[in-house]
């Protein structure tokens, strides 16, 4: 087992070491196009309603039953900030699997179509500029240029924190702020 | 394929004799203790019987005089499995019967050529 | 020959093992009448140290087996009654069990630490007077050989005389593999005598009446001789001369080194390593030992199931509605299958409760020897099954129980006696299934939870307002509050800093509740309610708007419709209603988990009357569903622990249910009520 994870966790470093080159999926959301390591990537399936948990951030819509594991479904757009629409034909749920002190979980991300996939080598891919905000870039690993479009690569692992437990979610926060509010008067 | 009947308590014991044995080619079969060794034989003849002294229910010395009383096993070698300092318990074994003994502890390769022995 | 056999494996099923006969060795001595030892209960205890003995030897655990060796010398001497059991003799058993079980248990680390054995052997050989000297039968033969291997002339050859007694067929050794044996270390020459008593009339094929003088050629070590004559030396008449030839040519030298080679016994090679490591690893995996019984059950049934699946395969090709008959016969067989394949599956995870229990015994005596009371530990329904896993984490709980009302619940002699109680107080340990948990009880005859100083103590830490009125059921419960542990009344026994709380979070944790009721001067018993496995839980699904929720059975007390008149609302506090003559908080549910309930008046929806550690709420939801046993999943798999959530189930239509943790919520209910109750003052 420990032999197993050191092989792996090699293999990172020399995926480091060799930089961030290798396939990649690419995605759409709100005109931009998206890129995750196709190894990352475990399968591609419809929208589907999902089952809310309560005091969860609201990027976390809910989890679902995929072949009997409950896993968590994300929201992209409202992970990023960006606005959300309306899930329409094209809305997929990307199931990739994040690595995260050691756990491998599986995690649904919500996102507008699924684009292509790409063979980038690492020199073609640049560390992430300074958006001003725009997009939150501590999940971006870098940029890519695919003939006219650019690509922006995205660190699967960064998308959901795990560990917070005992920090209070802000739902959480504002239900009791509400609550007290009502009973105050 | 030649048939060995191994009895001992200790599950460990059972277990190394059985990895042994079938590593070597025979067939195995086991039994947690005397009684349930004696079940065994009334219906079922094999070619070797192991047995360890000290078992519930009924031990290695029952067995091997329960044994000998039974038509099939009259002539079937009757092995003990026993600690070094047991040299009353080999005398005890043979006036019960068996034909001779394994010395605890032992390992693989003695426990082959003594089975391998008694199978002609 | 070349074999190739994973000991370390084996050599973990003989640390398990050892643990398992160390356990039965301690209960054994504990269960000892001094005097008037019973036998089977000497013979087991025995039985395990010969074990580890022969076991610990044979992996190559040469520290264990040696110590262990003394311990059943011991042992053997006073089951055979050469040797009074003793206190001091059965105390220096228990010491042996608890340093053969440290010398296992480092075993994982690489290296066995012999310090508290080589302490105790010393007490062993005291024990056992000089037991120095080695076994007279091996000195004399050590010194046979010795003589006849004299020096002199060297050894050429060997002659043989063997006069097998007439049963020695008997026994099953057959002469003839003797001489085939022989005839493998060196040239043979066989001259058959005596066989005068092979008269016709006298003939039994069943004996043997041949003899033989043999001349083995060869300088062959007089030690392979005896071997193989070994197993027939009470058989029969032996007589081995060495044939010296000074003339003759040196025999080669070879053929005493080669056949000395191939029997001598190489030392068993150590696996503590290897087995170290796979000790390690299967502390994370465990294994189970499984009665042959319940597997041979369940490939019935599995047998079953498939006979089922291929009656029902047959509607696949070809149906017509006159079949709907025989369809739902077949979906009735295959319910019935699934349930009870179910059952048998758990009930393979199942194990008497005794393992839990068995380490009391010695606990409470030693405790009680500590703290100078006289304890009568009683235990009941030690056959009681319980999920593995519940079982092992369960232990420290029940342990944290039993030292607390052996310290501070039974009291000294002299205060029973005052208090004209017999001089021995009574601690039992009770299981038994109820439903579908198991309950298990502490139960002591002592002077019971003062109640004046627990409410004192919770008024002056604040965990009780100074003019809240409790019955004395809260009353007594306050002691399983977090911080309600005081220092004065913990004991170095009980553990400083650790306290009731951590018992009921361990509880709750395996799904569980704890209670307590108590009496002054007659005693308390200590409850635990638990679910008789983890994996599966017998749930109600409630609704909720459009989400569906299961609330475990057992955390519900009842269900029951309500109105808002009945429905009091102190500012600053939460809603209360009055059941019977309690009054109850309202949770309503979609308030706490900030979903669309179909009403928010309590006259649309039902209160499921829910419990949990004492506590007592109403939960507010639209409808009551089915009940249902579920499979329980984690929520942690893939994402992260929910504050009221105990995980996750697959409803029959394939969408996910959040299973609540009702311990969980009424706490998050109340933290919320806390701040709200803050946040008013504060405003005022």
């Amino acid at each position: 087992m420990t032999v197993a994870l050191r092989k792996e966790e090699e293999l990172a470093a020399d995926i480091e070491a060799g930089g961030a080159g290798g396939q990649y999926l690419t995605f759409m959301m709100a005109g931009e196009e998206y890129g995750i390591e196709i190894l990352k990537v475990q399968e591609i399936k419809g929208w589907d309603t999902v089952t809310p948990i309560p005091n969860t951030p609201e990027h976390v819509l809910g989890v679902l039953n995929l072949r009997g594991a409950v896993v968590p479904i994300i929201n992209l757009r409202q992970r990023f900030g960006l606005e959300t629409i309306e899930y329409g034909t094209t809305t997929v749920v990307i199931v990739v699997k994040m690595t995260d002190d050691d756990q491998e979980r599986t995690v649904g991300l919500v996102v507008d179509a699924v684009a292509d996939a790409y063979r980038l080598e690492s020199e073609e891919i640049q560390p992430p500029p300074d958006m001003g905000g725009a997009v939150n870039t501590e999940f971006v690993l870098g940029l890519a240029t695919v003939g006219e479009k650019m690509v922006i690569l995205i660190e699967v692992d960064r998308l959901i924190d795990f560990s917070d437990l005992d920090a209070a979610p802000d739902a959480a926060n504002e239900a009791d702020a509400t609550i007290a509010e009502d009973k105050g008067q | 394929m030649q048939s060995v009947l191994a009895v001992d308590d200790s599950a460990s014991i059972r277990t190394l004799v059985s990895h042994v044995l079938e590593a070597a080619g025979y067939q195995v079969v086991l039994a947690e203790d005397g009684r349930e060794a004696l079940e065994f034989a009334r219906d079922n003849d094999v070619d070797v019987v192991l047995t360890d002294i000290n078992m519930p229910n009924l031990d290695g010395i029952g067995l091997i005089k329960a044994l000998r009383t039974l038509p099939n096993y009259k002539f079937t070698p009757l092995l003990v499995l026993t600690t070094e300092s047991g040299h009353e318990k080999k005398m005890e074994g043979k006036a019960a019967g068996a034909t001779g003994w394994i010395v605890k502890p032992f390992n693989p390769e003695q426990l082959i050529s003594t089975v391998g022995k008694v199978i002609a | 020959m070349a074999i190739d056999i994973d000991l370390a494996e084996i050599a973990q099923l003989f640390i398990e093992e050892s643990m398992e006969g160390l356990d039965i060795m301690e209960s054994g001595l504990l269960n000892l009448d001094l005097g008037d030892a019973d036998t089977e209960t000497m013979n087991s205890i025995f039985r395990a140290a010969h074990s580890i003995k022969g076991g610990g030897a044979t992996f190559g655990f040469m520290e264990i087996s040696n110590f262990a060796h003394h311990v059943e010398t011991l042992l053997d001497e006073m089951r055979q009654g050469d040797r009074p059991v003793t206190k001091d003799g059965v105390d220096l058993m228990l010491q042996s069990v608890d340093c053969i079980r440290e010398m296992i248990n480092s075993l994982a680390d690489g290296d066995v630490d012999t310090t508290r054995a080589d302490e105790l052997e010393i007490d062993l050989a005291k024990m056992l007077g000089s037991d120095a000297s080695p076994d007279p039968a091996d000195v004399t033969e050590a010194a046979a050989d010795a003589a006849s291997e004299s020096p002199g002339a060297p050894i050429v050859g060997w002659e043989i005389k063997f006069e097998p007694h007439p049963g020695i067929l008997k026994s099953c050794n057959d002469p003839l593999r003797i001489l085939r044996e022989l005839r493998k270390l060196g040239e043979l020459e066989v001259r058959s005598i005596g066989a005068s008593k092979l008269l016709l009339g006298e003939f039994d094929p069943e004996e043997c009446h041949v003899a033989w003088q043999m001349t083995l050629h060869g300088g062959i070590a007089l030690e392979q001789i005896k071997e193989i004559f070994d197993w027939v030396s009470d058989e029969c008449e032996l007589s081995i001369d060495p044939i010296r030839d000074e003339n003759a040519p040196q025999p080669p030298a070879e053929v005493v080194k080669e056949s000395t080679e191939d029997t001598v016994t190489p030392p068993p090679k150590p696996a503590a390593k290897k087995a170290s490591k796979s000790s390690s690893s299967s502390q994370d995996g465990g294994s189970i030992r499984v009665n042959i019984d319940k597997v041979d059950a369940l490939i019935n049934l599995v047998g079953e199931l498939v006979i089922t699946q291929s009656m029902l395969s047959r509607f696949n090709s070809d149906f017509d509605f006159t079949q709907i008959e025989q369809l739902r016969e077949g979906l009735t067989q295959l319910s019935r299958n699934t349930r009870e394949l179910q059952e048998s599956v758990m009930a393979i995870r199942m194990l008497p409760i005794s393992f839990a229990f068995s380490r009391f015994p010695r606990l409470v005596r030693d405790t009680g020897n500590a703290l100078n009371k006289k304890v009568d530990l009683q235990l009941v329904g030690e056959t009681t099954e319980l999920d593995k896993t519940v079982l092992e984490k369960i232990g420290d709980p029940l342990v944290h129980l039993v030292r607390n009302s052996l310290d501070h619940g039974l009291e000294t002699p002299e205060a029973r006696v005052a208090a004209g109680k017999p001089e021995t107080g009574i601690l039992q340990l009770n299981a038994y299934h109820e439903g579908g948990n198991i309950i298990i009880q502490v139960i002591d005859d002592g002077a019971g939870i003062n109640k004046d100083r627990v409410l004192a103590k919770a008024r002056e830490r604040g965990i009780v307002g100074p003019d809240e009125i409790l019955s004395d059921e809260k009353i007594n419960n306050l002691i399983f509050m977090a911080g309600f542990s005081t220092v004065d009344q913990v004991s170095d026994l009980s553990g400083r800093g650790v306290g009731m709380d951590v018992v009921r979070r361990n509880i709750g944790d395996l799904g569980g509740t704890v209670s307590v009721k108590s009496e002054t001067g007659v005693g308390s018993t200590f409850t635990i309610r638990l679910p008789l496995t983890l994996a599966i839980l017998d749930g109600q699904l409630v609704r909720v708007g459009s989400q569906s929720y299961i609330i475990p059975l057992i955390s519900i007390v009842e269900t029951i419709q309500t109105n808002d008149e009945k429905v009091n609302e102190i500012v600053g506090k939460s809603e209360l209603f009055k059941l019977r003559d309690e009054y109850l908080s309202v949770l309503r549910l979609y308030e706490m988990f900030g979903v669309q309930a179909d009403s928010t008046r309590i006259d649309d929806g039902l209160l499921v009357v829910a419990e949990a550690n004492g506590h007592r709420v109403g939960i507010l939801v639209d409808d009551l569903l089915e009940q249902q046993q579920v499979v329980i999943k984690s929520l942690e798999a893939n994402y992260r622990q929910m504050p009221g959530i105990s995980g996750a189930t697959i409803l029959g239509d394939g969408t996910v249910a959040l299973i609540l943790d009702v311990p969980g919520l009424i706490q998050l209910f109340y933290e919320r009520n806390a701040d709200v109750q803050n946040n008013v003052h504060q405003v005022a």
